[in-house]
C-alpha cells in the first residue's frame, strides 16, 4: 500500500512510520503545519506544531529513509479546530481540540487529500488498535490508549487509517525508537493543547473572548462568593483557580457546577452536586454496526478518564446513557464514547458530543450507594 | 531522475570542481605576507581579474562574499547607509525581488525608518519604468539606492536594467541589480549596464555554494556589514575563501564563454518542454514574458491544482522541480511575484517552475512530459485545500 505517515515530530509518529515501512508499505512522511506563524505555537519538545517539531519530523524521516514534505493545514486547522475551541468555550462547553483535529484535519482534510493524491491509507502514532474486523479498539497500553480521541472516525475513515503502535506499550516504543537511531526517542510526550503557546488556556480564551466581571455564586444558597473575569474561562468540575476568599461552611472544597455565558454566571457547590447519572449526546457517530433501542455497554466521558458501565439508549437522534455508578464533573462538549467489550478487547461502538448531564435522582440513590459511592 | 530545478542550484562544472580541489590542497591565507600567503593572494587576484574580464568590470570592482544573499544585503543596506542624509532616506525596489533583496529593504524600512517605494510590474512580470521615471522627476533627491533584479528567479522575466540605470544616472542615483539568475545565462556587461552594483552567486552558474560577489563601482561607497580584517576594500572583512574564489572564477569564465551557445540549446529545450506540456495539459498557463526571459526557465500554472501536490507527485515519479521560492518552515505561501503580476492567490499557488541547466538533456524533458499528466489529474482531484 502507499501510506502517508503523519509525522508530528514526536517519538510515536516516527516509530509508527518506521513500522509502516517495515510492514512493506511505500511510505511518505508528511508534517502538518498547523500555524501560519509557527513561533506562536509551543516551542521545544512539548508541542506538535513548531519549527523544532517540523525539523524533528524531517530528521526522523531521513533516518527511516522516506520522502518527507510539509503540508500547510494552517487555515483549515484554524477554522475547524481553533475557532471551534473558542466558540465552544463561549457557549459554556468544554471542547476536546485533539478529537476535533482528528475528526476534521488528520482523518478528513489530510486523508481526503492523501487519497486523491494516490495514497491508500494514513498512518499515525495514535495508541489504538484496528481489529481484523475493522473495529477501533483500545490500545494494549491502558495508560496510553487514545481510542477515545479517535472515536469520531466513521467506518470509511477507519478503513483508510493505520495505527501501528496499538499493540505496544509506550516504553517499548521509546526503546524501539532508540534502537532505530531516532533522535526523538527521549523527547517528552506532549500533553497540552498545541496551539496555546504558554499552556495558559484561560489567558488564551480571555485574549479572544475578552473579559467581563461576573459573580461566582453558591448554587444552593444563591450567595455571591466571589467574582471572575469571564465565565468562558471555566469548565464544569473545575476546582482550582476559583479565587474564592472564604471557605465553604462545611470546610470542603467547591467545584464549578454550571456556566451560563449569557449572563456571565458561574455557579459552584460541593462535589456531591457534580454527581450525574444520566447523560445525553447529540447525533452519534457509529464506528461499528449501528444499534437501536437499549443495550448495556461501557462509556468513557473524558480522554484517559474513568469507564462507567451504563445502559445506552438510542433516542431522539442522540444517545442517552444511564450510568450504573455516578460520574462527577461531566462537561458538555466532551465526547461520550461507547465501548463494547468482547473476547478481543474493547471496541468503540459509537460516540457523541455531550449535550446535557443530569443530576443523580432520588430513585437511583440506592444503586449509587450500592456501587460504593 | 530528472532534475529540473537548476535555478535553485546547479551542479558544479567539472573545471570548477577541479579548480576547487586543486586550490584546497594548498596552504595559505591570502592576507599573509609570506610566500604561502602570496601564492594564495595570487590565486585570488587572478580570479578577480578573470571575473572582471568576463563581466566587463574592473578587477577593483569585484568584492568577494560568502553568498549571493550577502552581496545583496551589502549592496542594499551598505549603499543606503552610505548615502543616507537629511532628506534622503528612500529605497526604491520592485514588487518581484528575491527575498535576499526584498527582506533587506523591508528591514531597512522596519528597523532603520527608511522610506520604501516598490515599483509595480506588468502581467508578464516586467518592471514599469514609467513609474520610476515619474518618481525620479519628483523626488530623486530623496533616493539613496534603486535596486532591481536583472532577471526574475521565479518567472524568468528579464528586466530593463540599462533603461533603469540610464534614468537613475540622469539624477545621480546609484542602481543595484541582483543578477544572480542572469550571470552566465544571458549576456551581462557591467560597464554597459550602467549599474553601480551587481550581485552574482557561484552555485547558480556551476560554481560552489557559499561563494558570491558584488561588483561595486569604485565611485560608490557601501558601509560594510562585516567588520574585521579589512579585506576586500575594507567593505567585506573575513579571510578569503581561496578555493571557493578560484572555483567561482572558473565557473564564471566558462559560463560566460559558452553563454551564447548554451542559451540557444536551453531555449530550444525549454520551448519544446513548454509546447509538449501544453499539448499534454491543454489548460496549463505559461507565465512570464514569452520572449524576454531566461533561456532555461519555464514557469506554468495548472488551474485547479496545488503546486505543492504536483511537486510531491512529480518527485515520487522522479522529476524534481520547484513551486516558487522555498520557505524556512516549508509552509507554502502564494508567490509574491505572481501576486504582483496580478494573479489571484489560488492561481499563484497552482504553479510550478521548471529550470534547465548545463546538464539538462531531452531525456529530462521526456521524463517530465511522461509524468506530468497523471500528476495533474491526481492533483486536480485533490483540489485546492
Amino acid at each position: 500500500m502507499r501510506v502517508l505517515a503523519a509525522m508530528s515530530g514526536g517519538v510515536d509518529s516516527a516509530v509508527a512510520a518506521a513500522r509502516a515501512v517495515e510492514a512493506g508499505h511505500d511510505v511518505t512522511g508528511v508534517h502538518l503545519a498547523l500555524s501560519k506563524n509557527p513561533q506562536t505555537y509551543r516551542t521545544g519538545a512539548r508541542g506538535c506544531c513548531t519549527i523544532e517539531d517540523s525539523r524533528d519530523a524531517r530528521r526522523a524521516a531521513d533516518v527511516i529513509g522516506i520522502p518527507f514534505y510539509v503540508w500547510d493545514m494552517a487555515e483549515r486547522f484554524h477554522e475547524d479546530v481553533v475557532e471551534d475551541f473558542y466558540s465552544e468555550y463561549a457557549a459554556g462547553r468544554t471542547p476536546n481540540p485533539c478529537l476535533r483535529c482528528n475528526e476534521k484535519i488528520k482523518f478528513a482534510a489530510v486523508l481526503d487529500r492523501a487519497m486523491a493524491l494516490g495514497f491508500d491509507a494514513v498512518a499515525t502514532g495514535h495508541y489504538a488498535r484496528k481489529g481484523e474486523d475493522g473495529l477501533l479498539r483500545r490500545a494494549v497500553d491502558p495508560g496510553k490508549d487514545q481510542s477515545y480521541v479517535l472515536a469520531v472516525l466513521t467506518p470509511a475513515q477507519l478503513a483508510h487509517s493505520m495505527f501501528p503502535l496499538g499493540d505496544t506499550p509506550k516504553d517499548q516504543v521509546r526503546a524501539e525508537a532508540e534502537a532505530r537511531g531516532l533522535a526523538v526517542a527521549r523527547k517528552p510526550d506532549s500533553h497540552d493543547i498545541c496551539f496555546i503557546a504558554d499552556g495558559d488556556t484561560a489567558g488564551f480564551l480571555k485574549n479572544r473572548l475578552g473579559s467581563a466581571t461576573g459573580d461566582i455564586i453558591d448554587q444552593a444558597t444563591g450567595e455571591v462568593l466571589g467574582s471572575h473575569d469571564g465565565a468562558h474561562q471555566f469548565t464544569v468540575g473545575q476546582r482550582h483557580g476559583l479565587g474564592l476568599k472564604r471557605p465553604a461552611a462545611d470546610g470542603r472544597p467547591r467545584y464549578v457546577l454550571s456556566i451560563t455565558p449569557v449572563d456571565n454566571r458561574v455557579e459552584v457547590g460541593p462535589r456531591e452536586a457534580l454527581r450525574v447519572d444520566r447523560i445525553r449526546t447529540g447525533r452519534p457517530v457509529w464506528l461499528a454496526a449501528e444499534r437501536t433501542g437499549s443495550f448495556e455497554a461501557e462509556i468513557q466521558l473524558r480522554a484517559h478518564g474513568e469507564v462507567y458501565p451504563a445502559t445506552v439508549t438510542v433516542e431522539d437522534g442522540g444517545l442517552s446513557a444511564r450510568l450504573h455508578k455516578p460520574a462527577f464533573g461531566v462537561a458538555a462538549g466532551q465526547a461520550l464514547v461507547v465501548y463494547d467489550t468482547d473476547a478481543d478487547g474493547d471496541a468503540v461502538l459509537a460516540s457523541g458530543t455531550i449535550d446535557t448531564a443530569l443530576r443523580a435522582t432520588e430513585g437511583t440513590a440506592e444503586s449509587l450507594e450500592a456501587a460504593g459511592v | 531522475m530528472a532534475y529540473l530545478d537548476h535555478a535553485a542550484t546547479t551542479p558544479m562544472l567539472p573545471q570548477a570542481l577541479d579548480a576547487y580541489v586543486r586550490t584546497a590542497r594548498s596552504l595559505g591565507n591570502a592576507s599573509s605576507l609570506h610566500g604561502s600567503g602570496r601564492t594564495a593572494r595570487r590565486t585570488v587576484e587572478e580570479a578577480r581579474e578573470r571575473i572582471a574580464e568576463a563581466l566587463a568590470a574592473k578587477p577593483g570592482e569585484v568584492i568577494f562574499t560568502g553568498s549571493g544573499t550577502e552581496a545583496d544585503n551589502l549592496a542594499v543596506k551598505g549603499i543606503h547607509w552610505a548615502r543616507r542624509a537629511d532628506g534622503r532616506n528612500r529605497v526604491v525596489t520592485t514588487a518581484i525581488e528575491h527575498h535576499a533583496v526584498a527582506d533587506a529593504v523591508a528591514w531597512l524600512g522596519d528597523h532603520e525608518k527608511a522610506d520604501v517605494t516598490e515599483l509595480p510590474v506588468d502581467e508578464v512580470g516586467r518592471v514599469d519604468t514609467a513609474v520610476l521615471a515619474e518618481l525620479l522627476d519628483e523626488r530623486a533627491a530623496e533616493l539613496t539606492v534603486i535596486t532591481c533584479m536583472w532577471a526574475n528567479n521565479e518567472v524568468g522575466t528579464l528586466q530593463p536594467i540599462a533603461e533603469i540605470a540610464a534614468l537613475a544616472a540622469a539624477h545621480g542615483v546609484p542602481v543595484h541589480t541582483d543578477a544572480i539568475q542572469a550571470v552566465g545565462h544571458v549576456p551581462v556587461d557591467f560597464a554597459a549596464s550602467g549599474a553601480a552594483a551587481l550581485t552574482l552567486s557561484g552555485h547558480k552558474l556551476g560554481g560552489p555554494t557559499g561563494t558570491g560577489a558584488l561588483l561595486l563601482r569604485r565611485d560608490v561607497t557601501a558601509v560594510p556589514l562585516l567588520h574585521g580584517g579589512g579585506q576586500e576594500r575594507e567593505i567585506r572583512s573575513g579571510t578569503l575563501d581561496v578555493p571557493g574564489i578560484a572555483a567561482l572564477a572558473e565557473a564564471v569564465v566558462h559560463a560566460v564563454a559558452t553563454q551564447r551557445t548554451e542559451a540557444q540549446r536551453l531555449a530550444r529545450l525549454r520551448d519544446d518542454l513548454v509546447a509538449r506540456i501544453r499539448r499534454a495539459v491543454p489548460d496549463a498557463v505559461y507565465n512570464g514574458d514569452p520572449e524576454h526571459r531566461l533561456p532555461g526557465n519555464a514557469h506554468l500554472s495548472f488551474p485547479g491544482c496545488e503546486g505543492d501536490a504536483l511537486l510531491m507527485l512529480l518527485d515520487a515519479a522522479g522529476v524534481e522541480c520547484a513551486t516558487g521560492s522555498a520557505c524556512s518552515a516549508g509552509i507554502a505561501q502564494p508567490s509574491h511575484v505572481l501576486l504582483a503580476m496580478g494573479a489571484d492567490p489560488d492561481d499563484a499557488r497552482s504553479s510550478l517552475r521548471f529550470t534547465l541547466g548545463w546538464p539538462t538533456t531531452e531525456a529530462d524533458v521526456d521524463a517530465l512530459v511522461a509524468a506530468l499528466p497523471e500528476a495533474v489529474r491526481r492533483a486536480k482531484t485533490a483540489g485546492l485545500s
